[in-house]
């Protein structure tokens, strides 16, 4: 079947039927897969207008015609819907091994349309395929979740909800193998909604590709180039993500306390891949087939944050650690699980406690709405908050909402520093300008993997680019987000990039599809799947492209980049051209005909 | 005699590359229930075992065999003829390591062969968890037993 198993499964919650479809090959053709593919489908069938957590908003899982294969890192699966945080088209994508087990049952994707008014789950092993009651499940952790389930029906994958979930956070998670996760955007709590626990899916056939010998020759080519490169190859393994904390701290890119005291930490180290490897590193971790393994198996034997799971990445060490001013590795390590155990997007979390800090240090947060005084650099803090959350129990409440609700409420919605009402993670614009323009232009807000400009600006990868510099960078974004639309699109994980680029993760495309496409071409699939969520943002009626006014206003203090500001109107306008969109940042009817949209 | 598979699962991250390359080797299908190695995950452990046959000097499954299908090689590497099997499965029941398998895919019994010579669970390994060496110089743990006295009694600079 040419990489692809040909079916999607619709799954109608409320009339409890699963129902076997064709998948459109047409649509495959256009869109890549995963990302681009669930995005078509979402938009052909879903009104812009529809309110996120409302039963009329559809769930998609899809995967890429890369997933499941030997491609380099192909474990991924995307989740689908409008996201309730931003109000944009949410996508998120998440390893592991769930995404390649839903090919193996024999299907490309699943549907979930309506909500049911009790709590199931969708049984999948191979050609059945059942709701089943989740009763039983209803407020389990991620944890117990996947547990309970593995218990009972043995070796499937686990695809869940925590609590947080259940109960609407606005950035509540999809997780998979209890710590991987489908993170941004409160696409959780959309599967919350439905009253859908889990998928537990088992397969056990198998994933053609169209040309096998040319395939394995493109993967074998694709697997080289990624172990023989610093990063993929050394890097991302010995240090994990976290290996970014010093080299975008000396760049002075590390935001400070909410974005408040600039971006140059003198405690970074504390919370350094590094110092993550000398302290609770147990052992590294890969996804499915994945030889870069930047996933981290972490420990606190013991002490008050004593905690066992995975993680943390870099930009949740950077939320619960600088951003919170917080400098014990151990508290971080263990906020971070407890955001896998509740199924929380730990990069909103971290920043909104963040803000919240800020919003009590100003006077403007009374400490009787916290119920201690919350301060800047609290490591208990960071912990009792994050259960809060996971567990509802007061002022977590609040944090629930994500930072930009927070800070409206007590009369500062500009101390969020969000785009789109979600999180701007760990790179000050102010220092890395082509970021700023990436996190005002994200379709779905404030986020780093939709153009990860820091890879040339601060890494030089594929080639350095002067980071204080707006020259050129709108037309380097626009190159980094048709790419990222692809790869996302392929299954492929983003982290390839930093060893391989298009001529590589084209190729493997091609012998998979078993297509002759050129680069180019396979590129434009990437500009297409990018104005296809921009048109759907535009008719959701998404707020413009902008930034929070402190990345506009406020001169960075120090490091590097002192006195810069974020120069965002310098290259909106060349951006918006350059994609041939108007002056306002809408597609125009020229553009859309011509990428077949 | 030829080179061994020699297995380090402190080494292993459990991506299962070595399950894919496996089964499309045999079968240019990716699929890891067609694969002669299996990664066993035990997350609370944090450790993960490739498993997969390891040639048995003293092989059951070749003795178990009823029609005398499966036979060692020159190199020690022992095969199964399909052409001479019934499928009986016995040789899934002998093996006490269970590395031999039946898979309802192929309706084969199937088993590790070494590839013919250049494993390719060896060869995409992303760590060195598994290796293909010859047995003579496969001393990779008596050198790193060797290399910790050496910290602890040897001194550096002397030559």
């Amino acid at each position: 079947m040419n990489a692809w198993m040909g079916t999607i499964l619709r799954v109608d919650l409320a009339a409890k039927t699963v129902k076997k479809e064709p998948l459109s090959m047409q649509d495959a053709h256009d869109y890549v897969g995963a990302r681009g593919l669930g995005t078509k489908y979402f938009c052909d069938e879903v009104d812009p207008k529809v309110d996120p957590l409302s039963p009329d908003n559809k769930l998609i899982f899809m995967t890429g015609p890369l997933t499941g294969t030997a491609a380099g890192c192909a474990g991924r699966y995307e989740v689908v819907a409008k996201a309730p945080l931003t109000g944009t088209i949410g996508a998120a994508n998440s390893g592991g091994h769930f995404g390649p087990e839903l090919k193996f049952a024999g299907y490309d994707g699943i549907i979930f349309e309506n909500a049911s008014e009790t709590p199931v789950y969708l049984y999948i092993n191979d050609d059945a395929v059942e709701l089943r009651d989740a009763t039983g499940l209803w407020g389990k952790t991620v944890y117990e979740t996947t547990d309970a389930l593995q218990e009972s029906l043995g070796n499937f994958k686990i695809s869940c909800i925590g609590p947080t979930g259940e109960r609407l956070c606005l950035y509540a998670a999809v997780m998979n193998e209890k710590h991987r996760a489908a993170g941004r955007g409160g696409l959780g709590a959309v599967m919350g909604s439905k009253k859908l626990k889990a998928i537990a899916v088992r397969g056990t056939g198998s994933v053609t590709v169209a040309r096998p010998e040319k395939f394995m020759e493109a993967v074998v080519d694709a697997r080289a180039k990624l172990k023989a490169h610093p990063v993929t190859g050394t890097g991302l393994g010995a240090l994990g993500t976290e290996v970014l904390v010093n080299i975008v701290n000396e760049s002075g890119a590390l935001p400070l306390r909410n974005w408040r005291d600039g971006s140059v930490f003198d405690q970074a180290d504390t919370a350094s891949g590094e110092t993550l490897a000398k302290t609770y590193l147990v052992k590294k971790k890969g996804c499915y087939g994945c030889p870069i393994a930047c996933g981290r198996v972490t420990n606190v034997p013991d002490g008050p944050f004593k905690s066992f799971g995975e993680g943390p990445e870099y930009e949740a060490g950077w939320s619960y650690g600088a951003d919170c001013g917080v400098t014990d590795l151990a508290a971080i390590v263990r906020a971070n699980h407890l955001c896998n155990e509740y199924g929380m997007d730990p990069i909103t979390l971290g920043s909104t406690i963040a803000c919240a800090m800020e919003l009590a240090d100003m006077g403007v947060l009374p400490e009787s709405d916290v119920g201690f005084k919350l301060r800047f650099g609290d490591a208990q803090a960071i912990v009792d908050l994050t259960e809060a959350v996971g567990k509802n129990e007061g002022f977590g409440k609040e944090l629930a909402k994500g930072s930009y609700r927070l800070a409206e409420k007590y009369g500062h919605p500009e101390l969020s520093m969000s785009v789109k009402k979600q999180e701007m993670p760990a790179y000050d614009g102010r220092a890395v300008q082509g970021m700023a323009l990436e996190y005002a232009t994200s379709n779905r807000g404030g986020c780093h993997v939709r153009g990860y400009l820091t890879s040339p600006e601060i890494l030089g990868i594929p080639l350095k680019t002067d980071p204080l510099v707006t020259e050129g960078k709108a037309a380097l974004l626009k190159l980094f987000q048709d790419l990222t639309s692809f790869v996302d699109a392929t299954g492929t994980c983003l982290f390839t990039t930093f060893g391989i680029g298009l001529p590589e993760i084209a190729a493997e495309y091609r012998e998979a599809v078993g297509t002759d496409e050129t680069d180019e071409e396979i590129l434009l699939k990437g500009e297409r799947i990018w104005n296809l969520e921009k048109r759907f943002n535009i008719a959701a009626g998404v707020e413009k492209d902008t930034l929070p006014p402190r990345l506009l206003r406020e001169k960075l203090p120090s490091g590097p980049a002192k006195g810069k500001v974020a120069e965002l109107y310098t290259m909106l306008e060349e951006y918006y051209a350059l994609r041939g969109w108007d002056k306002e940042g809408v597609p125009t009817p020229d553009k859309l005909t011509q990428l077949g949209i | 005699m030829g080179k061994q598979l020699i297995i380090q699962p402190e080494k292993c991250m459990s991506c299962r590359t070595c399950e894919i390359m496996c089964s499309f080797q045999h079968t240019q299908q990716f699929n890891p229930r067609l694969s002669a190695v299996t990664v066993m995950d035990y997350e609370s452990a944090a450790v993960s075992i490739p498993v997969m046959c390891l040639q048995c000097e003293d092989a059951c499954c070749e003795k178990v065999c009823p029609v005398h299908a499966i036979s060692r090689d020159a190199d020690g590497t022992v095969l199964i003829d399909h052409e001479k099997c019934i499928t009986c499965k016995m040789c899934v029941s002998a093996c006490p390591l269970g590395n031999i398998s039946f898979s309802p895919i192929t309706r084969q019994v199937f088993k590790c062969d070494l590839c013919g010579g250049d494993p390719m669970c060896a060869k995409f390994c992303p760590t060195g968890a598994i290796t293909f060496v010859d047995p003579a110089e496969s001393a990779d743990r008596k050198k790193a037993v060797a290399e910790s006295f050496k910290e602890v009694f040897g001194e550096e600079g002397l030559a």
